[in-house]
């Protein structure tokens, strides 16, 4: 019943009929949207929430029974401790923050005066006075004028819930499956999934949540698959049967016919060697058989994706891209906005560099708050920091909420399109600025490397003398790439003109990495070129000192790294 | 009695979690604080009546404190309030 929903975005399943009769074996396919990939095969259980019946009972005892009352309040704050802790280590204090509100909601003068009231004026049973009390507070929330207040009546049912079933004697519910399932549901409630046991659960599909729900959350760190948004019937057509959750394709297969079942099972296979595979590389120093260390970073574009960074053992983040914050908002994000998104983030790589860039909105990303004028070339029009510095209250409100963050980690800037040292010294007098304002008001902010991108040609030429002025190069290969060969990316008719691994780009490359190293600064690559893992050893022998991509690319590239002994690399290619 | 008025600055107003902390601090006082917004009060030491009261960004909001500790309680509550909320 506790449903903590949110929007639901969802490519409502149609059972797309898919109905193959085969040995009598009706298969049955149901579209959801992915939360987490992977293939789980197994047998499916619905989880249905317990509908409590509670009756009205005369009682002569009140005290007695509000003695009753505040042993199960007890037991009841003692269950939801428990799921504190359990959540703590599962999902993380911010996400299990929600089972200490459950117990002070608990604790409440309110809810447990209403309990007592009805109880003595009635002189009728506690369970039934909680579901009064429940039922009514939650009425109060459900009629707020505030989505997040209207969604805290779940929490109420939630917990009210919770003591009737300690009242009433039921244990704590859950899971009673003897082997691992696949868990169908209408919606979980983070208390509902918390309470599982994980090792019995291979999937987690939903017809409602959304994937930012805290299914969806705990799924991407047990790391299975996962679906939410899937409306499957929740009954005995699909109860107890066989199933196959395909996480990256979305789909649940209710008794998969022969051929879908090898087929996935073959998927599954494969998909499980390559992790084993992965996952002895974890926990690995990125340094090649010649001792050539490397920086492997991660590149994110939403502090989501923070899970994916975590479990693919990122030593740091080489690209956090900031904006999300103005894509995903309908004005100017606030300073408040930001410093949370960059907070949280600095908190979370606990210590490891994160490297934020600035705002990058132009060319192809567009904010209609901003206002911009229509160009004829966006790609070379008005973008990055040349929005940047032609309105320079956009950038402070950045800059001051990128400094504060400074405070709770290791945060670094880098600022975009650079194509001149004038425009690194433009951005240091607002940073200069920016610090002292910060200074004055007695804000704390930390130590904060900064750096730029090198993604145009003219960054590269002048590579030499950014040098001097910044404390780190991260080049940019899809734009530099683009504007080196003078080829729009986004054209795929030009495709066979379209050379990733153009001559021109890799000598940039290896002239961007000494110019760096001259200045005594480090440089990497953060554009989609360092994750190919054909040029790795090339990026060893330029002495590139770090790569950012993609999470799921960590691993892979990893594993080029520790194989590759550079020196013999090097000889080979006859490079010196 | 003490009076402490201030206008919330966190995005998200007083949510669940903020609510709870300000609980735990004012069940370290015996003395009665209330919070009221718009004429609607609610007791400090109680999540769902706090909450209830929907308080947002940029509302001003006034405490009472009346009792025993009521200095003590304004100095730790004041500046939980300006720190957190």
């Amino acid at each position: 019943m506790a449903k903590i929903r949110q929007a639901v975005v969802s490519l409502k399943g149609e059972p797309f009929a898919c109905r193959t009769k085969k040995k009598g074996v009706t298969m049955q396919a149901y579209q959801g949207k992915s939360v987490f990939g992977g293939i789980a095969i197994g047998r499916i259980s619905v989880y249905k929430k317990d509908e409590q019946q509670v009756k009205r009972e005369k009682i002569t005892d009140a005290d007695a029974e509000m003695k009753r009352y505040e042993e199960a309040k007890e037991e009841a704050i003692r269950q939801l401790q428990g799921l504190y802790n359990k959540a703590v280590k599962e999902v993380g204090e911010a996400n299990a923050a929600i089972f200490e509100i459950h117990q002070m909601m608990l604790d409440d003068g309110d809810y447990n005066e209403s309990v007592d009231n009805i109880v003595r004026t009635q002189q009728v049973n506690a369970e039934y006075a909680v579901a009064v009390t429940g039922d009514n507070f939650s009425k109060m929330f459900a009629a707020m004028d505030d989505d997040y207040m209207r969604a805290r009546s779940a929490d109420i049912k939630d917990i009210s819930e919770r003591l009737i079933k300690v009242l009433s004697g039921d244990g704590a519910g859950g899971l009673n499956a003897g082997e691992p399932v696949i868990i169908v549901a209408d919606d979980l409630a983070p208390s509902e999934t918390v309470q599982m046991d994980k090792d019995m659960v291979l999937s987690f599909v939903t017809v409602h949540g959304s994937t930012n729900s805290h299914t969806a959350i705990l799924a991407r760190s047990m790391g299975i698959p996962a679906l939410v948004g899937c409306s499957l019937p929740l009954d005995d057509s699909v109860d107890g049967k066989m199933g196959i959750v395909d996480g990256s394709g979305g789909k649940i297969y209710v008794e998969p016919d022969e051929d879908t079942l090898a087929d996935m099972k073959l998927r599954q296979q494969q998909e499980q060697e390559k992790k084993e595979l992965l996952q002895q590389l974890k926990g690995k120093d990125n340094v090649t058989l010649d001792g050539q260390k490397l920086m492997l970073y991660a590149n994110i574009g939403n502090p989501k994706d923070l899970a994916g960074v975590l479990q693919n053992d990122a030593g740091g983040i080489g690209l956090f891209r900031s904006e999300f914050l103005y894509l995903e908002s309908e004005d100017y994000p606030t300073e408040e906005e930001q410093f949370t998104a960059y907070k949280t983030v600095a908190e979370t790589m606990a210590g490891k560099r994160v490297v934020i860039r600035t705002l990058d909105i132009g060319a192809d990303k567009k904010c209609d708050y901003f206002h911009m004028e229509p160009e004829e070339n966006p790609a070379m029009g008005c973008r990055a920091i040349r929005i940047c510095l032609t309105r320079p209250e956009i950038f402070r409100t950045q800059l001051r909420a990128l400094f504060r963050a400074s405070a709770y980690g290791k945060i670094a800037i880098m600022y975009p399109m650079i194509t001149s040292v004038s425009e690194v010294l433009r951005i240091r007098e607002i940073v200069e600025e920016v610090k002292a304002e910060l200074t004055e008001n007695g804000i704390a902010y930390g130590e904060v490397e900064q750096g730029v991108m090198i993604e145009t040609p003219a960054a590269v030429m002048v590579s030499e003398e950014l040098a001097r002025e910044v404390d780190f190069f991260s080049i940019g290969t899809n734009d530099l790439t683009q504007y080196t060969l003078a080829i729009d990316r986004q054209n795929t008719k030009l495709d066979e003109f379209y050379d990733s691994h153009h001559p021109a780009v890799l000598r940039m490359i290896q002239m961007v990495v000494d110019n760096a190293h001259k200045a005594g600064i480090w440089a990497g690559i953060c554009g989609e070129l360092g994750a190919d893992t054909t040029l790795t050893k090339d990026f060893l022998a330029m002495g590139v000192d770090e790569l950012s991509v993609s999470p799921g690319s960590i691993l892979p590239v990893r594993k080029i790294v520790l194989e590759t002994d550079v020196a013999a690399y090097k000889a080979e290619k006859k490079i010196c | 009695m003490r009076e402490f008025r201030y206008t919330i600055t966190d995005p998200e107003g007083i949510h669940a979690r903020p609510a709870g902390e300000l609980v735990k601090v004012a069940k370290g006082f015996s003395c009665n604080i209330q919070l009221s917004k718009d004429g609607k009060s609610g007791d400090c030491k109680r999540i769902l009546g706090l909450m209830s009261l929907a308080v947002k960004k940029d509302q001003e909001v006034v405490l009472t404190f009346d009792g025993e500790d009521e200095d003590a309680a304004y100095e730790a509550v004041s500046a939980f309030m300006q720190e957190q909320m």
